[in-house]
This record gives structure tokens, sequence and C-alpha cells, in this order.
């Protein structure tokens, strides 16, 4: 029975990571899918988010942290918000510059910001703690359910210990719950954007950018609201991310893990598609883990087996873009346009 | 036999039709010229015969050869060239270059190549070492049609040739398309100027709505009333 | 030492650096006018490269032992550099063949999205093979030539030559042989270059093959020039090498060159007045500017 729980409380593990992801390939989904903006800076806005959060909702600097700014322990709900409007103000500033230019610039320039705050986040130690980490960051409601569960076990002392332990880990329930409320209300929220008429603009304008201007729309004000909504959404998911980990450090926010990770989720669940987003981050991180446990079997160094996950990944993506480019639910619509050229 | 002829094309962009159905033909050394109003499918079907566009249904033959379908760069090793109605040279090359790359798929020399081309288009000759893309537009036309004529093509498809030059450049260009064919060139031309050019054809056809609608040589068309009434009014 | 009494000594190693980039910067120039599409995994075929170089240089330095003093290297590196430009020229066609060439009718994104996809991969199979530890070029400590005040190793003067000789062995490449002119043919127009007959796959196949080999340049170079390689060297450079690109004009190679040593002198330069921390941000502001000032770049033509 032990073993039963072991695996119930790593699959929450799991779910939790993997709806943190969805709602990073939901705000992608918003730029790409419905828009057909390139950002490959989604770990920028994402750790953008993450800190902004943590500094906001978090306690304020210890003796023995380089950090010296920030830590107002603010409700959750505050520093969550937070962290969507500051990432939605750098998407701002940086699409601002470049979405009337060419796709391929807004990719390099967001290579670029996702870039800098990678070295923001190592360098200014008196901010973020630098490569130290920003640790003791507080999960919300975390003591009420704590103190619930303690009460609980106190009071059954003959509980057997599969209960015990399956009881332990309800805080991971109950995170694991709100953050299913929240993927379900986001996506509730997109898809009633999509079919609006804001939402059919910003189609139009990715199946032929210049019949949409013809028209009369603001083509750049519609690409740029996007950008910016896709972008607060993915810092929000930072937000997500930090109050669960409560700890931060620059290695999640890699390009691997913090961007090219979402798109395969994104592309291979189906662009322009916000089941296929959820759908996707769940295959994926999978996927991923599955590999995990094959790597484990093999006779390789860490580093090999992480470095053959990734190749692997790599390849699922190269995979789904040559053999089946609109992913598992994507719309046949969507892909037929990009190849049309 | 037809030295080049396209019979029953039905031919267009993507899902839309444009050609329903068009029978042209061109002898050994003949000047023919293709009117028509816009939109009529005068350049889809330049472009359809050579192989620029999938032909929906429809034969095209050179000399006898079956290349319905074959691709442009395959269609020049068999004697068939074409110059475009736009973007129709290189503009970062020189004269020279420009001209060598139209004898791409050959090699060994192309001094006497050249030379018959300088000889055809003189003024080329003094600004071979010039950028194209500083030029005019009537010399870029002459160097888009000499960089055609270099594979000594036996068909030469020519796309609205004096289109966007100014009248001057018109007759000087009609009169180096008179000289190609006097060479042992046969022309097949699409064009706008069609009183011009149907003065100096051989034939001519008329395409309406992407069908044939009358054909005869450049003279009887010429003096024809309603197409005189339709098209010659410049 | 006062921020600007630095600067002659921060703009020849700038030049140093600039060399490196200019060489990477170029290869991804000709990719991109000719194949019309941004190589995000371009930076990896510098990696991919630096690697292929020092493998051979250790199978040669069995056979050409020895070195030439004051450089840190030897005969081995010669036919070493000659091979790993080749072996890399032959993987980027075979990336071509597999991946690129089933997408070239697709819209550019897609290419975008499937070289960010080829990035990975290479640099994760150079990561499974060669591990995360640097491996070293050289162990040696080089002294410092002192030239008019200003400090220069020879191996430094080594990258600034061959720099130089490759790039003008690709303008003569490009000036007068019937590959070359093709190539900038393609590059003005590839729809008139296959009405004229020009064998476009033929054309795509030596772009690649150039771009690749000069990366490959470019990564040995580096390692070279740093003693060291990691895995991460061709991505770090990345933006960079698309600074350089844009700085220069998007589709020029000469932009490409001229872009590459602004960028390089910039980066050196910076350190004497930000962190050296952040230097791999200073290519970045360069890219910002410009998209803001002149998005076509100082000689781009689109």
């Amino acid at each position: 029975m032990e073993t039963v729980v072991g695996i119930l409380n790593y699959l929450v593990f799991f779910a939790i990571t993997a709806c943190v992801y969805s709602v990073l390939t939901l705000g992608l989904n918003v730029q790409w899918g419905y828009t057909g903006l390139f950002n490959i800076g989604v770990a920028g806005f994402y750790a953008v988010g993450a800190y902004t959060s943590a500094l906001v909702s978090g306690p304020p600097p210890g003796t023995l942290d380089w950090r010296m700014f920030g830590g107002w322990g603010l409700p959750f709900p505050i520093g969550f918000l937070s962290a969507g409007v500051v990432a939605a103000l750098l998407a701002l500033l940086l699409g601002w510059i470049t979405i009337r230019l060419k796709e391929d610039y807004l990719a390099i320039a967001s290579i670029g910001i996702a870039e800098v705050i990678r070295l923001l986040i190592k360098n200014e130690a008196w901010l973020t703690n630098g490569v130290w980490g920003l640790k003791n960051i507080p999960s919300p409601l975390f003591h009420p359910v704590q103190s619930g569960v303690e009460v609980f076990l106190a009071a059954h002392p003959q509980l057997p210990p599969w209960l015990a332990q399956l009881a332990r880990g309800a805080y991971n329930w109950v995170y694991l719950a709100g953050l299913l409320a929240v993927v379900g209300m986001l996506y509730w929220v997109l898809e009633r954007g999509l079919r609006s008429p804001w939402g059919r603009v910003l189609r139009a304008i990715r199946d032929d950018e210049r019949a949409a201007a013809a028209q009369g729309k603001n083509v750049a004000a519609f690409k740029l609201q996007a950008f910016v909504l896709g972008s607060g959404i993915m810092g929000l998911a930072g937000s997500l991310y930090a109050h669960y980990a409560r700890y931060l450090s620059v290695e999640k926010f890699e390009p691997f893990y913090g961007t090219f990770i979402v798109w395969v989720m994104l592309v291979a669940g189906g662009s322009g598609n916000n089941r296929g987003a959820i759908l996707g981050a769940f295959l994926v991180w999978g996927l991923w883990a599955g590999t995990d446990f094959l790597t484990e079997y093999l006779p390789l160094s860490d580093v090999q087996a992480s470095a053959l996950r990734v190749v692997l990944v790599g390849l699922l993506l190269i995979g789904v873009l040559l053999l089946r480019p609109r992913g598992v639910v994507g719309e046949q619509r969507f892909v037929s346009r990009l190849f049309k050229a | 036999m037809p030295l080049l002829e396209a019979t029953g094309i039905r031919s267009g962009y993507g899902d839309m039709e444009v050609l329903h159905g068009v029978d042209v033909h061109l002898e050994a050394g003949e000047l023919v010229t293709i009117i028509g109003p816009n939109g009529a499918g005068k350049s889809t079907l330049l472009k359809t015969i050579f192989g620029l566009l999938k032909a929906h249904a429809g034969v095209v033959r050179l000399a006898g050869r079956d290349i319905t379908g074959t691709p442009p760069h395959r269609i020049v090793h068999w004697g068939m060239c074409y110059v475009p109605q736009v973007d129709n040279v290189f503009p970062s090359l020189t004269v020279e270059e420009n001209l060598e790359m139209g004898a791409f798929i050959l090699r060994g020399r192309l001094a006497p190549r050249l030379e018959r081309v300088y000889s055809l288009f003189p003024a080329l000759a003094a600004r071979r070492r010039q950028r194209v893309g500083k030029m005019s537009g009537g010399e870029r036309q002459m160097v888009a049609m000499g960089r055609a004529l270099m594979l000594d093509p036996k068909v030469l498809l020519l796309d609205e040739p004096t289109a966007a030059l100014a009248p001057n450049l018109v007759e000087q260009v009609f009169q180096s398309i008179l000289a190609i064919k006097d060479s042992g060139v046969a022309i097949l031309m699409v064009e706008q100027n069609a009183r011009h050019s149907l003065s100096i054809s051989d034939r001519g056809y008329v395409l309406v709505d992407g069908r044939n609608r009358c054909h005869g040589t450049g003279q009887q068309l010429l003096q024809d009333e309603e197409i005189g009434r339709m098209f010659l009014g410049g | 030492m006062g921020a600007l009494e630095q600067l002659p000594q921060l703009a020849v190693y700038g030049v140093v650096s600039g060399s490196i980039i200019t060489l990477g910067a170029v290869g991804l120039s000709l990719t991109y006018s000719i194949l019309r599409f941004s190589n995000f995994s371009h930076g990896d075929l510098m990696t991919t490269g630096a690697y292929m170089g020092l493998g051979f240089l250790w199978l040669f330095q069995g056979l050409l032992p020895g070195r030439w003093a004051p450089l840190s290297f030897g005969p081995a590196l010669l036919p070493a550099l000659a091979l790993a430009m080749v072996g890399n020229a032959g993987l980027a066609i075979v990336v071509d063949r597999l991946v690129f060439r089933r997408l070239r009718r697709a819209k550019p994104v897609l290419l975008l999205m499937a070289a960010v996809g080829v990035a990975f991969v290479l640099r994760n199979l150079v990561l499974f093979g060669a591990q995360s530890d640097p491996l070293y070029y050289s162990r040696r400590i080089q002294r410092a030539l002192v030239l008019g005040g200003i400090r220069i190793k020879a191996d430094q003067l080594f990258v600034i030559g061959v720099a130089l000789l490759a790039v003008l062995a690709l303008h003569l490449f490009l000036r007068y042989t019937k590959t070359g002119k093709a190539m900038r043919a393609m590059a003005d127009n590839p729809d008139l270059a296959q009405v004229s007959g020009i064998n476009t796959e033929r054309v795509v196949i030596w772009t690649w093959a150039l771009g690749a080999a000069l990366a490959a340049l470019a990564g040995i170079l580096s390692g070279i020039e740093n003693k060291l390689i990691t895995p991460e060297l061709g991505w770090q450079t990345l933006l960079p090498l698309f600074a350089a690109v844009i700085l220069g004009g998007i589709g020029s190679p000469y932009g490409a060159m001229l872009g590459g040593m602004t960028i390089g002198l910039a980066e050196e330069v910076s350190t004497a007045f930000i962190s050296t921390s952040y230097k791999p941000a200073v290519a970045f502001g360069v890219l910002v500017v410009m998209l803001l000032v002149r998005p076509q770049g100082l000689l781009g033509r689109r």
C-alpha cells in the first residue's frame, strides 16, 4: 500500500508541474497559435513572473542572504497578479520595439531578452540573491493546511501508516486542486477570447497579415496585445511555480526548461488549440519523466543521460514538424496555411 | 508540325482556374503575339507553358516532345527560354554576370555567346561591368532578353517586354525583338501594346476570360473592327 | 588604468573576437540570403566544428608533433582544420537533407522552429559525447608580444590572419567562380535563378557547405583564442552572431563582416565601462538599437 501512496504522491507532483507548464503553453498559444508570433524568450517572462511574485509575497532578506531588496510578505494573490503585470509590462516594452518588424527579428530579440534576464538574475544578487537562489518562498495556505493535517493526525493515532503518509502529503493535493482551478479558468477565459471578435481578428492576422491590414485592422496593435497577454500569462506561471517550489534558482529558467520544452509541448499537442496546449504539456512532461526512468537503466553519467533526453525531445519536435505538423489535436486549417507558401 | 504547341490548357493559381482550355501554337521562325484584356490569363499561359505553373489539363509540346509539367530548369535544356515581366534581372550582378547566369547549364567558354548577345544589344557591350540594379528600365529589359538568349533557344517566351517603358524605349525594344526573330529564334510574346506588337507579328491570338477569342495574322487582327474597338484604342 | 587608456588594448582584443564573430556571421548571412531563413542552429555548427577540430587535432598530433613557437600549436592543426571544415560541411548537408529540405516550401516560421530543434539536438549530441567539462586546445600559458605598447599573443595574430584569409577567399569565390555568382544570383532572385536553368539544389548544398565550413573555422579559432571549448560555445555566440548580421544588414555577407567586427569591438570596449559578466548583453543592446534606428542594417537591402 505504501508504494501505491508513493506513486500517488509522485503523480501529484507530476501533475502540478504539468499544470504549471500548461499555463505556459496556454500563454504561448495566445502568441503563436492565435497570432503567429514566434517568441523564443518564454523563459524570460516565466522567470520575471517567478521572481516578482517571490519578492512581493516572500519574506524579507534574511541574515544569510546577499539580497537587500524586496520581500514584502504580501498575500499570494497580490504576488500572483504582480507577476502577470510585470511580465506583461516587459512584453510591452519588447513588443513595442519589435512587433512591426519581421518575425525573425522578434524571435532574435526574444532570445536576447531572455538572456539579459538570465544574466540579471545571476549577477544582481542584491535583488535576486544571484547564484545562491531565492529561498523560503511561502506557499499559499500552507500553514492552515499543515496545521489541519497535524490536528487530524494527532486525533487519530491509530491510522495505518499509508493513510498517514497520504495525509502528510495533503498540501500538495490542495495546491494541485488550486492549480487545476486556475488552469480551468484560464482555459475558459481564453476560449471565450478566441471566439470573440478580438480573437477572430488575431486569427485573420495569423492567416494572412496583408489581407487583415487591407481591411483596415491595426495589425501591429493587435499583435502587441496578443504578445502582452501571452507574456502576462507566462508570468503567472512563474508565480505558480515559485510558490510551489519555494526556492528559485537560475537553472530552472534556462533555455531548455523555460522555453524549448514549452514549444515542443505546444507544437506536439496542437498549435492554435487550447486543448492541445494542455494536452501537450501533460504528454511531453510525461515523456520527459518517462525518459528519466529509462535512462536509469543505461550506463550513462548524469550529464549524458540528461543530454540524451534533450536530444529525444528535440527529435520529437522535428519529427512533429515534418510528419504531423498539426500535433495531436491541432487545427488542420491552421497548418495548411503554414504550408501553402 | 509546329515548333511549340499548347492544346486544351487549363491552369490557374491554387484553386482558382484562370485558363479554361486554351490552344496556341508557334512555328519555327515566327513571331506570335498574344493580346487581351487584363486578367485574360495571358501571363498565366506563358508560365504554364514554361512549367512555372502546373497545368490542370492540356498538353504542351516542344518540337514534338511532351513537356507538360516539366520544371523550368529542365525545359531550358530542350531549347526554350523565358523572360518574366517583372524581377527579370539579377540586380546586384553586373551585365556580364547576368548573361553568364543565362548559360549556367553550359560548360566551356561563353565568350562567343556573349559576343553574339552584345552584337544584338550594343548598348550593353559598353556597360558590361556595370551592376544591373543601377540601370534604367530599358537597359534592364535588354539584359533580361540577353540573358534568355545565351542558350541559343529555339523558342523565346516574352512576358510584356515593353511594360512600364517610356514610348521611345518601346520602339527600341520592338526593334530588338525583330532582330532576335531575324536571327532565327521563334518568339511567343504577350503584350499590352496591342497595335504595335501586332504590326510586327506574323500571327496573333486574342485571349478573353481565359479562352481563345480569335486568331489570325497580325494584319488581319489589326484590321478587325471588333478587336479595334476593344484593344487597339492606344 | 583609466577607461580611456584601456581603449587601444581593448580595441585589439575586439578585433580578435570580432574576427571570430565575423566568420560565424558571414556563414549565417549566406544561409539567410540564399535559403531565406534565420538558421538558429548556426551557433551549434560552430560547436560541432570546434569539437571536430579538437578531435582531429589529437589524431594528428601523433603524426605531426611539435609546435610552431610562439604559437600554441604546430603542423597538426592544418589537416585538423581542413578535415573539420569538410566534416562540418558534410554534417550541415546531412541535416539539410533530413530536416530543412522537406520544409523549403513551408512558411519561414516553421523553418525557424525546426532550426531551434536542430540546435538543441546538435548541442546535446556534443554534450553526450564530450560531457560538460571544458576541453582544451592548449594548456600552455602564452606570453604576449608587445607591439607598440599593445599586448597581443601570437595566437591572436594567427586568428586575425586566418579570418582575413578566409574572408578574402570567400570574396574571391563569390566574385569569380561560377558557383559563387550563382549563389549571388539566387540571393537576388531565386525564381529567376530557376528560370535561367541554375541548379538551385546544388547551389543550396554549396551554401550549407560554405556556411558550415566557416562556422567550423570560427569554432576552432575560438578554441585557440580561449584555449578551451564547451558544448555551450555556439549557443552563447548566437546572439552576437545575429546582432552582427542584423547590424550589417540581413542578407549581405559583406555587411556581416562589418557587423562582426563592430560587435567584437563593442563587446571588448564595453568591458572598460561595465562588468564583464554583462558582455553578452552588449550584443543585445546593439541589436535593440539597430532595430529601433535602422532595421535594415548598415548595408542591407531587404
